[in-house]
């Protein structure tokens, strides 16, 4: 067993598959950068992200799958979840292995896998679309704090660029501590140093007024929707989970 | 702006608008051009109310003055209630400020009838050409039509909105006669009938003319008032069916009726909603659309009613036993979406995914079957299958017992009425 240790990019995972067919390794453990804790006579192997040897992968992978299935791969691996990164790399393993598209072979344990970290990441993805709730600030940016469990940052760009074409806006994740802006025109990836505004909720110092108006309105409407006679807290937990109530306005 | 005013004005609006089911905002393709607001190409629902049910677009009315009486409706002439009516700009800033903090898709927007149908069709399209041609505004617009609205109105709603319906109101024209009398079918049919050849000549237009402009992308719907009358299961569906093949609808939604107002001609005050009958209406309707039942076969004569403890699907199953027990490895697709507890998704991957392999429990259950229904009625690549010769009745105790959870949970409240 060698236990491959990589900076936790995509490059990186990619960089990693390189070195097992490179050193002709069979059976590996994948681990992301932390302080080493692990046994000390295991067999260990530092990989630096390396552009080269993970375009080679990448441009190998694109004959053996779909641009889709990489993309799946991708948001697989956006997962960032404990002790999978070695089913991905099963499954790009089994990908050059097998003699034809394996995407579809919902019978073996990779593709199945990987096909339910997608859909994990995929779904919550999906909730960021639904539940970033924007703040209007004084200099005219739209702002939204967010704490997905997965992170999907990376994955909202389009969805938001192509919606709000027309403003301003920052989508912060606050527990991954970055976010993405968009300035009319392309979008960033960005670090706001909280330290100098307080708190995140000292922003509120720079809403406009018309954003404390909305925000009203809104939860009245909220209010004002609901049908007491069809009460279904299980229903209503189920579709906006808990967690996620504190950055929804409607639910503060 | 005055908050209280049009805060007050929201709150009386989206009340009388809420028992309007449909919140779709599916089924459009327009695109954000020109670095405008917005898209309308996937639906999302931004928020639940607390009974479930998505928030997805701002349902309003434009207005809850009626010159109407129908016995439903809290929005009725003879009911007595606070009046409001909003501006054609009041909507426009509401649903952009709201669009523009992902609240919301778009609008969803319906009117009580000021003064006659045209007068107030007006209106509504006036909100929807504003928010397209003064704010590039590209999210979800759906507009209810008002019965008896002039075609010329209809084809400019058409320009503007991605969705038109009429509801139905009642599934049946009789139904419809008791509860609403100042309203009849044609009225209703007339408009239906224009935008269904509408929308036929404005795609074949878009098949020879790149640039020519789109026309309600997402089609048309409809919505049916289920429980306040007296018809079964068998004439609702039967009625849907009939809309579905006959003006091409995307989408006919059941309501069910929560009682509001006491009037001899309708449930008691205290009547319950039948919120199973109309779960299980949905799911004949997706049998119906998606998994290529007719609906015969769902609901007839001598089946008027749909099974209220479990699903349409296993009700035709174990009515059906002949048909079993179906092979997983071998049948075709449509085989297999007639099978209880497999979805279009999991029939879809198992399809796919046996091209590598034949598929046992362990691999069905993975994938997503839920086996506790399904494995009744399959064999696959596994020794241990159901052998026991079951009678159709006996699976659905087995069923019933093993799955508690999500078939009797909800309904305990009908439950102990018997």
């Amino acid at each position: 067993m060698t236990t491959l240790i990589y900076d936790g990019t995509f490059e990186g995972l990619l960089t990693v598959v390189f070195e097992i067919y490179d050193r002709r390794l069979d059976r590996v453990n994948l681990q992301r950068n932390q302080p080493d804790t692990a046994a000390f006579f295991e067999n260990k192997l530092q990989v630096t992200t390396d552009e080269i040897r993970a375009n080679r992968v990448l441009k190998g992978l694109t004959q053996r799958i779909s641009a889709m299935g990489i993309q799946r791969l991708y948001a697989a691996h956006l997962a960032e979840m404990e002790g999978e990164d070695n089913n991905l790399v099963g499954y790009i393993r089994y990908a050059f292995d097998a003699a034809q598209n394996i995407e579809e072979d919902y019978g073996n344990r990779f593709v199945l896998r990987v096909s339910e970290m997608v859909r994990m990441v995929r779904r919550e993805k999906h909730r960021m679309e639904a539940f970033v709730r924007f703040q209007k600030l004084k200099d005219d940016i739209f702002y939204a704090a967010v704490e997905p469990d997965f992170n999907v940052l990376p994955l909202l760009i389009r969805h938001f660029k192509s919606r709000y074409a027309d403003q301003k806006w920052i989508i912060y994740d606050l527990r991954r501590k970055y976010g993405i802006y968009y300035d009319l025109h392309d979008t960033q990836y960005i670090s706001l140093d909280f330290a100098n505004i307080g708190k995140p909720a000292n922003i509120i110092a720079a809403f406009t007024e018309e954003e404390t108006i909305y925000q009203h309105l809104w939860k009245n409407y909220f209010t004002s929707v609901n049908i007491p006679s069809r009460k279904n807290t299980r229903l209503h937990v189920r579709h906006i989970p808990k967690r996620y109530w504190k950055h929804l306005t409607e639910k503060i | 702006m005055n908050v209280d005013r049009i805060t007050g004005k929201l709150n009386i609006l989206a009340d009388a608008a809420k028992y309007d089911v449909s919140c779709a905002s599916s089924g459009s393709k327009r695109k954000n051009e020109n670095k405008g607001l917005g898209n309308a190409s996937n639906g999302i629902c931004h928020s639940y109310t607390e009974d479930g049910r998505c928030v997805s677009l701002l349902k309003i009315l434009l207005t809850n003055h009626c010159i109407f009486d129908c016995a439903y409706c809290v929005s009725r002439k003879s009911n007595d209630i606070q009046r409001a009516a909003f501006t054609v700009q009041e909507v426009v800033d509401l649903t952009i400020n709201f669009y523009r903090r992902n609240y919301i898709e778009g609008l969803f927007l319906s009117s009580g009838i000021f003064k006659d149908a045209d007068f107030t069709m007006e209106r509504l399209v006036r909100v929807a050409k504003k928010l397209r041609t003064e704010h590039n505004f590209n999210g979800y617009i759906h507009l209810k039509s008002i019965p008896g609205a002039s075609d010329e109105l209809m084809n400019e709603a058409g320009l503007y909105a991605d969705r038109l319906s009429v509801n139905l109101e009642m599934p049946t024209e009789a139904g419809l006669k008791l509860l609403a009398p100042d309203k009849n079918q044609a009225d209703m049919i007339k408009p239906m009938g224009y935008l269904k050849s509408a929308i036929i000549q404005r795609t074949e237009e878009k098949k020879l003319f790149k640039k020519a402009p789109i026309f309600a992308p997402a089609g048309q719907s409809t919505q049916v008032i289920i429980g306040a009358t007296p018809e079964n299961d068998s004439q609702v569906l039967q009625s849907a069916n009939y809309f579905y093949k006959n003006f091409n609808l995307k989408r006919v939604y059941y309501s069910g009726y929560v009682p509001v107002l006491a009037d001899s001609r309708l449930p008691a005050l205290n009547t319950t909603v039948p919120m199973v009958r109309e779960n299980r209406l949905y799911q004949a309707d997706w049998l119906m659309r998606f998994y290529g039942f007719k609906v015969n076969e769902i609901v007839n004569d001598s089946q008027p009613h749909l099974d209220l403890d479990i699903d349409p699907k296993l009700s035709w199953a174990i009515r059906n036993m002949q048909v079993f027990p179906i092979d997983i490895n071998k049948a075709d697709l449509q085989m297999i979406l007639r099978i209880p507890g497999i979805g279009l998704q999991s029939a879809q991957k198992i399809v796919a995914a046996r091209r590598f392999g034949r598929l046992n429990w362990d691999q069905l259950k993975k994938i997503g079957v839920a086996l506790n229904r399904a494995k009744f009625f399959i064999t696959c690549n596994s020794s241990q299958f159901e052998r026991r010769d079951l009678t159709g009745s006996s699976i659905k105790q087995f069923i019933l017992a093993t799955s508690q959870s999500k078939f009797l949970k909800n309904t305990q409240v009908q439950l102990n009425l018997f």
